[in-house]
């Protein structure tokens, strides 16, 4: 159901991402202070080419990475395997990968 | 005999690292579509990130960061499991120091921020 190349996929995802989370967390406690607002976010990532490339990667590492993930309980909870796994798995990191990339050009392209 | 999987403490981290896994993977499409309304609908972001000012949904928020964070350590400690060559016992150990580390150091930037 993992073969190698998901298995090593899964787990270089999650090395990329672990210092990724711990900025993503710090940028939470710091951005929540005294409320949040469009203006706000967008005065913050809007133009930088820095978080733009934060983002951008943990979008693509987090889209692969939960489509493994899913691709997993999918197959042990409800024993689908073969194409229709696949395409659930590649389906999710699609998904995933469209929405996160939108969510990124959104508040960092100006 | 050996033992049922389910009786072992450590099933309890297993389970936590997959629901924890799970949730997240569905939390984030809302995540990403509220974001991208930055661009198109403005007031509509606006709109929820006042709605996220009930203290219930901080609530809801502590839960999901928490998710997060646990997830993280949940994997540092899976990969260590699986990459370091150490005792099972060094490896939690080691796990439970840097969560121990990384919650003294957050409380810290919470007051400092």
């Amino acid at each position: 159901m993992l073969d190698l190349r998901l298995y090593m996929l899964q787990r270089l995802s999650a090395l990329v991402m672990a210092p990724l989370v711990l900025g993503h967390l710090a940028v939470m406690i710091y951005a929540i202070q005294g409320g949040l607002s469009t203006a706000e976010i967008l005065g913050r990532t809007q133009g930088s080419v820095l978080w733009f490339a934060f983002y951008g990667l943990f979008v693509f590492a987090v889209s692969l990475h939960g489509a493994i993930g899913l691709r997993v309980i999918v197959h042990e909870w409800f024993g689908l395997k073969g194409p229709v796994l696949s395409l659930l798995t590649w389906g999710a990191c699609a998904g995933l990968l469209v929405l996160g990339l939108r969510a990124v050009f959104a508040v960092t392209v100006p | 005999m050996k033992a049922p999987a389910r009786s072992h403490p450590l099933w309890l981290a297993f389970v936590l690292h997959r629901l924890s896994g799970l949730a997240l993977a569905l939390f984030l499409p809302a995540h990403f579509w509220l974001l991208s309304q930055a661009l198109t609908n403005p007031s509509r972001l606006d709109g929820f990130l006042a709605f996220a000012e009930m203290p219930l949904v901080k609530l809801a928020e502590f839960g999901l960061v928490f998710l997060l964070a646990v997830h993280m350590f949940g994997g540092l400690r899976l990969m260590a499991l699986e990459f370091l060559p150490w005792s099972d016992r060094q490896k939690t150990l080691a796990a439970g120091a840097v969560g121990v580390a990384f919650l003294i150091s957050t409380t810290f930037f919470l007051k400092a921020v």
